[in-house]
Order: structure tokens, then sequence, then C-alpha cells
């Protein structure tokens, strides 16, 4: 059956991911299974740390494939993002085949046949030698295929997400001067954005859409079991119960999984073997990334740590 | 099964996902890769492909348990005439139900539906229910009104005829079974009932939100009653959008054909200024600034209010807005408007300033006192008013001053055009130092005229 086929699929990009310590919940490894199948972009959304980027650095270590990264920024443009003409090597070459060019130009008697003749090598500074390929050309021309990690897409400016489109559903680049470049293998593309601005429809119907939130408890304990071995069950169940209750706070900035993991690498380290309102209070910076997140959820330290405690115990 | 996606993609519109024809090629193909079996993924898969934000995700993932709650109907029978043929199977099968169940055998000689609800086989009822609905095309229902006829559309399509000869025959031959048979009836009347409750729910969203918003853009703002304020308050917050959507284009835009030879000669130092690289002049756009005066008196206030909240959501649009709010004096209202929600941000505006009878002129005398030095030859003023002021003295020399210090100044009045200078109106006197007077009365004129003042600075 077509359909048993499937869900085995999406188990094994599950497990897959899982062997390079990326724990994805169901959702995720369904997208991932999904953008393979009908080559289709995948566009990750959600907030900051919840794991995005490492999705793709997962999905190249695991199918063994090279990640290219293109990271955006306000005024990214197509010189630094597709490709540019290597203007000094252009330069250089002209310099060296002066005498050359001399020679080939000299049997011209007027102005209009050396012109001619110049016509005829034309298009040699122009040519494949003189361009200098930028991360998404890389990726096209990259021979068996990769994984195109375009990162927070929602930085750059609103005309760099249209020259994405070409590339984004047809897996190709048009350059005028040497005509359009197609992908040799559709790399896998993997977009991220932290919603700071609204992405333009045209970008979003080319892509597969995924929201990362933050994980369940569950979820979230089998991810720092992953990445900190080191840590105990009874701490982990804690840490974990006691960052879901921080979360339920009206803060700044939510702790996401990234700092899950450093808290649980920075508990291992100080050899905690239980959460106390001691240690709480003294690692909350790791938590947290604002001075008034802190204040905020100083008060609530003990309440949390018995709360998490408590679900330790049904749990 | 493709009838049956199509039949959910037309949900999803209805729920207010937008599925273009594209979208629904993708979410075909995800399908035929994960398969019908395992509900879970199906959800996943059609949650990546349609949705495109986590509004919608949420939208589509209630539209997607509310459509596969409802039985799905067969795909063979859309016909009445080959109706018979099939649901002959389930007679025999029902029959045989009700036979090993020892319950009194309906007689052979009824018709098809007769059968089916004396033998009270539920999955029976249900699946030609929902055949019937197909036939009846169900997923057409629009408004809440066309629930009796698509119940007896659907009836009709179940062979509620050939009952009602059954029951008029049985009720001489065998009152006891044609009692039966017509409580029956009323269990089935109820069950097509909810199941055109549903499929109203379904399919009928769209067209029915379409439609009040509709209403609701052209009512006139004043007079709204207060259960459509929070749909007035959404309907705002979408024209916000939609301008920002429109205007919040970049502020740079390269003039093709004006070298700036000071960038130019910079830029290409390091090839000993041959111009490799070019550099053009670029001409900057501003973004408009904008100081609002509102009058916040009576029925003008209500205007205000929705006036106020839709610039204040125009953040990526406008530069810079200060918000004024008068009655018989005028005091700055944007930090009450940056810090408060909504509602609590009139309710705190209307206890310092509102409920006063209105006096445009000393209101105006407040305002040149304290903020004349907030306006800029950039800065677009905006004054939001009846202009009634009580017969006192307009000071419409204060109004100049205003407009010849900014780059416009706009009138918007949520009076017609006809009352303007009757009674107590001063508009036709303030009219005079305006670069624009026009009537705002409604969501959509109210629309028209923000729009035109974003427009006027691109």
């Amino acid at each position: 059956m077509a359909d048993q086929k499937a869900s085995t699929s999406i188990e094994a990009v599950e497990s897959g991911l899982a062997a390079q310590g990326y724990i994805a919940s169901r959702q995720i490894a369904t997208a991932v299974y999904l953008s393979q199948q009908i080559e289709k972009p995948i566009l990750v959304e959600g907030p900051a740390g919840v794991g995005k980027t490492e999705l793709a650095k997962a999905i190249a270590a695991w199918r063994g494939m090279k990640m290219i990264r293109l990271q955006c920024y306000e005024g990214l443009d197509e010189a630094k993002a597709l490709y540019e003409w290597k203007y000094a090597k252009q330069l250089l070459y002209t310099q060296i085949l002066k005498d050359k060019l001399g020679e080939v130009l000299g049997g011209a008697q007027t102005l209009h046949a050396a012109l001619d003749q110049l016509h005829d090598f034309g298009d040699v500074f122009f040519s494949k030698e003189f361009v200098e390929p930028r991360p998404l050309l890389q990726a096209l021309e990259h021979p068996g295929g990769c994984v195109l990690l375009i990162d927070e897409i929602d930085k750059s400016d609103a005309e760099f997400e249209s020259l994405l489109l070409e590339i984004l559903s047809d897996f190709q680049v048009t350059i005028p001067e040497l005509g359009t470049v197609s992908a040799i293998t559709p790399p896998t593309v993997i977009l991220t954005s932290n919603s700071e601005r609204d992405l333009g429809d045209a970008l979003k119907r080319r892509c597969l859409h995924l929201h990362i939130g933050f994980p369940e408890q569950r979820l979230e304990e089998r991810i720092v079991e992953s990445r900190v071995p080191g840590i105990s069950q009874t701490l982990r169940r804690q840490m974990v119960g006691f960052i879901h209750e921080i979360r339920s706070l009206d803060l700044k900035k939510l702790p996401s999984v990234s700092e899950s993991i450093d808290w649980a690498r920075v508990l291992v380290l100080l050899q905690a073997s239980a959460l106390d309102t001691e240690i709480v209070k003294d690692t909350l910076n790791v938590l947290l990334k604002y001075e008034a997140d802190i204040e905020a959820a100083v008060p609530q330290v003990t309440t949390f740590i018995a709360k998490a405690a408590r679900s330790n115990v049904f749990g | 099964m493709r009838e049956n996606l199509h039949r959910f993609f037309r949900a999803a519109r209805g729920a207010g996902v937008h599925v273009s024809p594209a979208e629904s090629i993708d979410a075909m193909r995800a399908v035929k890769q994960v398969g019908f079996s395992d509900r879970a993924i199906l959800r996943d898969a059609l949650l990546l492909t349609l949705a495109k934000s986590q509004d919608e995700k949420l939208a589509l993932g209630d539209c997607f348990d509310l459509f596969f709650s409802q039985p799905e109907p067969r795909q063979d029978q859309p016909e009445a005439g080959s109706d018979d043929a099939s649901q002959d199977s389930d007679q025999s099968s029902a029959s045989d139900a009700a036979g090993e169940a020892g319950e009194g055998q309906p007689p052979k000689e009824l018709g098809p539906l007769a059968q089916m609800l004396l033998s009270q086989d539920r999955n029976a009822i249900a699946a030609a229910i929902a055949s019937a609905s197909g036939a009846a095309s169900l997923s057409d229902i629009r408004y809440s009104t066309q629930r009796g006829i698509f119940s007896s559309r659907i009836l009709d399509a179940m062979g509620l005829q050939r009952l009602r000869d059954d029951l008029d025959q049985l009720t001489a031959t065998n009152p006891s079974l044609a009692e039966r048979l017509r409580a029956a009836l009323d269990a089935l009347r109820e069950a097509v009932r909810d199941a055109v409750s549903q499929g109203l729910a379904l399919y009928a969203r769209e067209e029915a939100e379409n439609l009040r918003n509709e209403i609701l853009r052209n009512a006139p703002l004043a007079r709204i009653e207060r259960r459509q304020v929070a749909e007035m308050r959404a309907l705002i917050r979408q024209i916000a959008r939609r301008l920002r959507e429109r205007y919040s284009k970049p502020r740079k835009r390269q003039r093709r054909g004006h070298l700036d030879v000071r960038r130019t000669l910079r830029r290409n130092a390091a090839w000993g200024g041959v111009p490799f690289l070019t550099a053009w002049k670029r001409k900057h756009r501003d973004r408009p600034k904008i100081v609002a005066l509102c009058d916040v008196s009576g029925s003008v206030a209500q205007v205000s209010d929705f006036f106020l909240l839709l610039i204040h959501s125009l953040h990526e649009v406008v530069d810079d807005v200060r918000s004024f709010a008068f009655s018989s004096h005028l005091i700055e209202v944007s930090e009450i408007l940056e810090n408060n929600s909504p509602e609590e941000a009139m309710a705190e505006i209307m206890s310092k300033v509102g409920f006063g009878s209105s006096d445009y002129g000393s209101s105006l005398v407040d305002f040149e006192k304290e903020f004349m030095s907030t306006l800029t030859p950039q800065t677009t003023v905006i004054v939001l008013g009846d202009a009634r002021s009580n017969n006192l003295d307009p000071r419409a020399d204060i109004l100049r001053r205003i407009s010849e210090r900014s780059k416009r100044l706009v009138w918007l009045n949520p009076e017609g055009r006809l009352a303007w200078g009757f009674g107590d109106s001063e508009m036709p006197r303030y009219a005079t130092f305006c670069s624009v007077v026009r009537q705002c009365a409604t969501a959509q004129q109210l629309e028209r005229a923000v729009s035109d003042i974003v427009a006027s600075y691109q």
C-alpha cells in the first residue's frame, strides 16, 4: 500500500534526523518527507531558538549532503546572493592580454575592421570563467544536490524575495550574459523566518509552511536527553517542567529550546542533582535574556520548582 | 476521494484560508504521497500545503476537524436512478440484521427507505443522508434561510415520497408498524436538519462573512450598535493591514540615469578610480507625518475612535503620528493610544476630555499655544469633526495658520454634505483653509480618506 509506505518513510525521516541528534515532531518529519517527495522548499517559522536552523543542518548531515547557507540581512542583493562578475580578474586579464590583443587587432586596417575582429572575442570576458558564484548559484551547480539554507529571510528586503521566486519554483536562475542555469540536482531548500515582517504571498505560495513552536514537555525532554546525555532523568524532568512554567509568564523573550539545552549543560557542569531555589536563581541568566524578565521570574521560582516537582511525581 | 478534497478546499475557503488553485494542486500531490489512512498525517500534510500563517493553521485545523467529523458521503450513487440498485444491497443486509435481532421483519413490499428506518441500521441511514446531501449539492448552501429548502431536497433525494405512500398504506393495514415508522421519520428529519446545519457551518461562512463585512463597511460609524463594535474593530484592522501592504514599499528607489559621481568615485577607489561599479542617485520618499485632531464629543466620538485605531495601526506606513483629542479643550493622546488596548485607551480619553460640548475655537487655541511646533512642512494635519461649535467663536484664523505651516490640511466630517453650514456648523468657514474636505461616515469612506492621504506621499 502506498499509505503504508508513506507512514514508514515519515518514520524513516524521524529516525534519520534523530540519529543526527535532532528530535523532530511528527509534523516536522511530515514536512521534510513531503518536501522531498513533491520537491518544494520548506518555509520554517517560529520563535528564535526552536531549532529552525538546526533542522537544515540535521537534514544535511543525515543525507550526507553539503549545506550551503545564505544569511539574509537588510541590503542583501543579487551580487552577494547569486553571482558576481570578477571585475579584478577581468581587469587583470585585459592587462595581461594587451599585447595579444594588439597582435590580433594589428592586422586590421580600419577602425571598423578592428571592431569586427574584437566582436569575435566579444564574450570572452563575460564567460563562466569570470563568474563568482554566490550561495544561490553554488547550490544550483552543486553536483549531487545539497541543502540550501536561506536563513532569516524576513530580514532581507522585499525585492530580494522576488529574486528568490525563480529559484524556489523552478530551481533555476537567469543570468543575462550567460542564459539560464538550471539545477543539476534540485537542492533541498529550507527558508527560515522569525516573522519580523510578513512575507509576500508569492513566496509563501511556493513553499510548504511549517510552524515550529515550543515543543511539548515529553518532546523537549527527549531533545535535552539527546543533546545533553550526561543529565539525570529526574533533573531533566524537573528542569523541563520548570521551563514550561516559565513560558506561561508574560515575558519579553520566552526561553526556547536552545536555552533549555544551554541550561541543562550549565546544570550538569555545576553538578546539580535536583533543582533548588538557590541554584535556579544563580543560573536564571542562562534562561532569560532581559533584566526585566529575570526580575519578573525570580519571585515565582520557588512555586515553579514545587510545581515542576509535583508534575514529576504524577508524570 | 478527490471529490472530497475539493469539497474540503471549499470549506477551507469558507474558514477564511486562502486556497488558490495552485495550492490545491500542491495539496493533492501531497495527499497522494501520504494517503488517507492516517488522519493525523493527512491533517499535517494539508496544513503544511494550504495554510500560510499560524492563524490560518488554526482556522484550517478546526475546519479539518469539523469536516471529517461527518460521515463521508459515498460517491457511487449521485442519481436517484442508481439509488435503488445500491440500496437493494443495503436493504438485504439491513433486513438480515433485523432478522437476527429478532424484531418483527418489515414487510417486503415497503420501499427501501422505510425498510432502512424500520431496521434501524444507523450506519446505513447516515450513509444515505450523506449521499443524498451530495445529490442535493449541500456544499452550495450559502445562507441560513436556505436550511429548509436543503432539508426537503435531501429528504426528497432519499425517497420521502415513497415513504409517504408506504405510511398511508400501513396506517390502513398495520397501524402499530405505521406508528413506529412515523417516529423513525421524525428522527430522520432531525438528523437531516443537523446535517444541513453542519453544512451551513462548513460552506456558508465565507459568503455570510463577506455579506456582513459589506454591510458593515457601509454602515454609518456613528450609529453602530454595541454588539457590532468588536466586529468593526476587526474590520478596521483588516483595512489597516491592506493599507500597510499597499504602501509599505521601500522608501528608497533607484533612479536610473543620474550618476552619483561622488559615491561612484569612492566605491571604485580600489581600481584607481576606473568606474567598474556605478552608483546612481537615489530619490528618498518621505513617509507621512500625521497630526490628527479628533473631536470626541457626542456622536462624533465613535467615528474618532475608529479613526484613531486605524491611524495608529499604520506603524509601517506612517513615520510619526501624533494624535490630539478635544471637545471643550484639547489634550495629546498619542501615548494613551500606544500603551493601552483600544478599548482601555478610548475609555481613558473619554474620561479626560470626552462628553463635553464641543468648542472648536478654544480647542484650536489650546493647540496653537502648546503644539504648533509639531507641525513641519512634511506634516499632514487631519481634523476629524462635525465642525459644530455651539455658536462659539470658531477661530478660523488659527486653522489658517495651521494650514500655512503644514503640507496639507484634511478635514474629515462624519456629517453629510447637505448638513454643512446649517445650524451651528462652521464647515464652510473652515473649509476655505483646508486642502481637502470630505465626508467620512462609514468604514469605506474612512479607508479611502486615509488611503489618499498616505498615497500623496508616495
